[in-house]
């Protein structure tokens, strides 16, 4: 099999707040292949975002990535200095932010800044630039984009602004695109027809893709591969079919079960119990294990380690889940 | 817009009748136009041929529509029309007002910028620290300083007086000549010293605001280079505060060198003003308070056009 484009082992990142240390992200391990999508899911709080601007080396104190590794085509991005860094973001790999709203900049038209990217990583001419800037905002499904490009954010609405920040990522033709929640903002319509849109240009140019989402639905329709996050670890990961059909941890099902076009008849639609903890105060033992129905005194004494259960499944549990009898 | 030039028009009015109100409350000024030894009918007649038995309002009424048809009066002291003597000595402190407010942009703008971007650096410490003395101090103190080390202790630059001026677009400017910039570089420096400070701490301020924001994190996700982050991204939206206050201090120079102008007998508006008070003479005290109430209202103007250019979700009203 060929080398994943993107390797991360062991990340750890931290942030040293007032409050105290949150490891935001402690030990994540995951890869994705070229052509491949990958989704990142798990309630807020999880560690996606922070994975994502991980990736791209824009964590800011009071955070710092702390440990592991992120393997970008053979080398660790995360120990490259901010001048080499500079060179992959944009051009190798886009990011699409959780926020579109406020992701554009304000005094700026939304051609000036689609330009923008197209200047920093092209040698495309200004008409070049901006006929592929039109062609963009076509393919997100923005009409006149000739006329829009010369508007201003403040003159789109909210779901328009998230497409053209889409447009923008899916631009310079990066390798990687991490879409963090990239649809929220965009009724059901139009959010597949971004994603088809988002799937095609993967298809189309052989790049990956991190998806981050909390929708399951959305997972199960896009991506190849899943890893669910809870409090800054992976808890499970595997192919979507077999995680969605057979889950191997108790948080992955109590997920499935909470979404009404997932869950299968033998599971009553609920959401599971409890709230996220405070990563701060998780201590020993298993994150989940105040949420989670089959917790048992092994689970308050040691964490569980990631570990391979079945099929494609690795999954952080001393008790998983069997395969369900059908 | 329209409403605009409205509302600039109803500022001067108002400011017209309580310029007016304060001169006819300070001070009979019959007394500084009439010899010491005047009788009663003399100083009668003066008087009248001021205007001075009229109503209240009848003189008010008088000196508004003098003023709209131009004329604003002539000097007690120097027989000619006081806005003559007035302009004449504008191009004096305006030239030496821009080198001010130039000096203290260009260096107060990226100082700002560097110390809003890297809050947490020594350097930016140093700056913030440093900028509170350039507000705290005296102006005439450090114009008095700079005229001890420059002028007295190493005889380097003039200490008074404008230098040689040229003939320019039939103003007369001394920027345009090396003497005339060794006279003008003290007072300039004096000058700009507060300005340079309180606008750099508005730009730190604006700077470390936007920076946070998610369209700069956006813009480093581009992959673009900090220097365009910084001055492209960040200082355009940290602008609107700068360029308030940037208003504000112009006109506030234009109007008040008086002390510079005095320190370094810079002969400019400032110290007409200062010579007029003593002088009391009323004519050229009023039509400076009206020009100068018309400078702010002009720079408050442009500020306003100046807005919209930074920011398209400003429109002029
Ligand atoms: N700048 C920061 N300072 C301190 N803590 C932070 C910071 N950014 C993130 N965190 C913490 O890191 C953890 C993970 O946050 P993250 O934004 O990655 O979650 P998420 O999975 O993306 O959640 P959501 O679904 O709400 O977007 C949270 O506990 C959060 O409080
Ligand atoms: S380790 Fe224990 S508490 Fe944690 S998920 Fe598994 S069974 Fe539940
Ligand atoms: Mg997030």
């Amino acid at each position: 099999m060929a080398e994943p484009l993107l390797d991360i082992r062991g990340l750890q990142t931290h942030f040293h707040t007032f409050g105290g240390l949150v490891k935001a992200v402690d030990g994540v391990s995951f890869d994705v292949k070229a052509g491949e999508i990958v989704g990142l899911v798990g309630e807020s709080g999880g560690g996606k975002s922070v994975i994502g601007f991980s990736i791209v080396g824009l964590i800011d104190p009071p955070g710092k990535i702390v440990g592991g590794e992120i393997r970008f085509d053979g080398r660790d991005i995360a120990k490259l200095d901010e001048r080499a860094m500079r060179r992959v973001r944009g051009r190798e790999i886009a990011m699409v932010f959780q926020d579109p709203m406020t992701s554009l900049n304000p005094v700026y038209t939304v051609g000036r800044q689609m330009d923008e990217v197209l200047r920093l990583h092209t040698d495309l001419d200004k008409a070049a630039r901006r006929a592929r800037c039109i062609r963009m905002l076509e393919d997100v499904g923005i009409s006149e984009a000739d006329k829009r490009l010369d508007a201003y954010p403040h003159q789109f609405s909210g779901g328009m602004r998230q497409r053209v920040v889409i447009a923008i990522a899916l631009l310079a033709g990066s390798r990687l695109i991490i879409a963090d929640e990239p649809t929220t903002a965009l009724d059901v319509t139009v959010q597949s027809q971004i994603l088809k849109l988002m799937r095609r240009q993967v298809e189309d140019t052989g790049a990956a893709m991190i998806l981050v989402t909390h929708d399951l639905a959305v997972v199960s329709e896009m991506a190849d591969r899943v890893v669910v996050l809870y409090c800054g670890r992976v808890i499970e990961r595997g192919l979507t079919d077999e995680i969605i059909a057979n889950p191997a941890h108790p948080y992955t099902r109590g997920l499935l079960d909470s979404i009404p076009r997932i869950a299968d008849r033998q599971h009553r639609l609920r959401q599971i119990p409890g709230t996220v903890p405070d990563i701060r105060s998780i201590g020993l033992g298993c994150s989940f294990r105040a949420r989670c129905s089959r917790a048992q005194s092994l689970c308050a004494e040691r964490s569980p380690d990631l570990a391979h259960v079945r099929g494609s499944l690795d999954a952080a549990c001393h008790f998983p889940l069997e395969e369900a009898a059908r | 817009m329209i409403k605009r030039l409205l509302q600039m028009m109803l500022v001067l009015f108002v400011v017209s009748v309580i310029v007016f109100l304060m001169m006819s409350f300070t001070g009979d000024p019959v007394f500084m136009v009439i010899p010491i030894d005047s009788t009663a009918a003399e100083i009668e007649q003066a008087r009248r041929l001021l205007g001075l038995d009229q109503s209240l309002f009848s003189q008010y009424w008088i000196f508004l529509s003098n003023l709209l048809q131009g004329d604003f009066g002539r000097s007690y002291v120097f027989r000619q029309p006081a806005m003559d003597l007035i302009l004449e000595r504008l191009p004096a402190t305006m030239e030496m007002v821009v080198v001010a407010m130039g000096i203290a942009t260009v260096i107060a703008i990226p100082l700002g910028v560097y110390a809003g971007a890297n809050p947490n650096r020594a350097a930016s410490r140093s700056i913030m620290a440093a900028s509170l003395f350039g507000i705290s101090l005296p102006g005439f103190w450090v114009g008095m300083m700079l005229i001890f080390f420059f002028s007295v202790r190493f005889q380097f630059l003039p200490s008074s007086g404008r230098g040689e001026t040229i003939e320019v677009l039939g103003l007369r400017l001394s920027i345009f000549t090396a003497d005339g910039w060794s006279h003008m570089i003290l007072p300039a420096v004096t000058l700009a010293l507060a300005t340079l400070a309180i606008i750099l701490r508005i730009t730190r301020a604006g700077m470390m605001e936007v920076m946070r924001q998610d369209y700069i994190k956006f813009a480093r996700a581009k992959g673009a280079s900090r220097r365009h982050i910084l001055f492209a991204h960040g200082l355009k939206n940290a602008l609107i505060p700068v360029v308030t206050i940037f208003g504000l201090q112009l006109g506030d120079l234009i109007a008040f060198a008086t002390i510079t102008e005095t320190i370094f007998a810079w002969p400019g508006t400032g110290k007409l003003l200062i010579d007029s008070i003593y002088r009391g003479d009323r004519p050229v005290i009023v039509v400076y308070l009206m020009l100068t109430a018309f400078i702010f209202v002009v720079i408050n103007f442009l500020v306003d056009i100046v807005y919209t250019l930074i920011d398209p979700r400003i429109t002029v009203k």
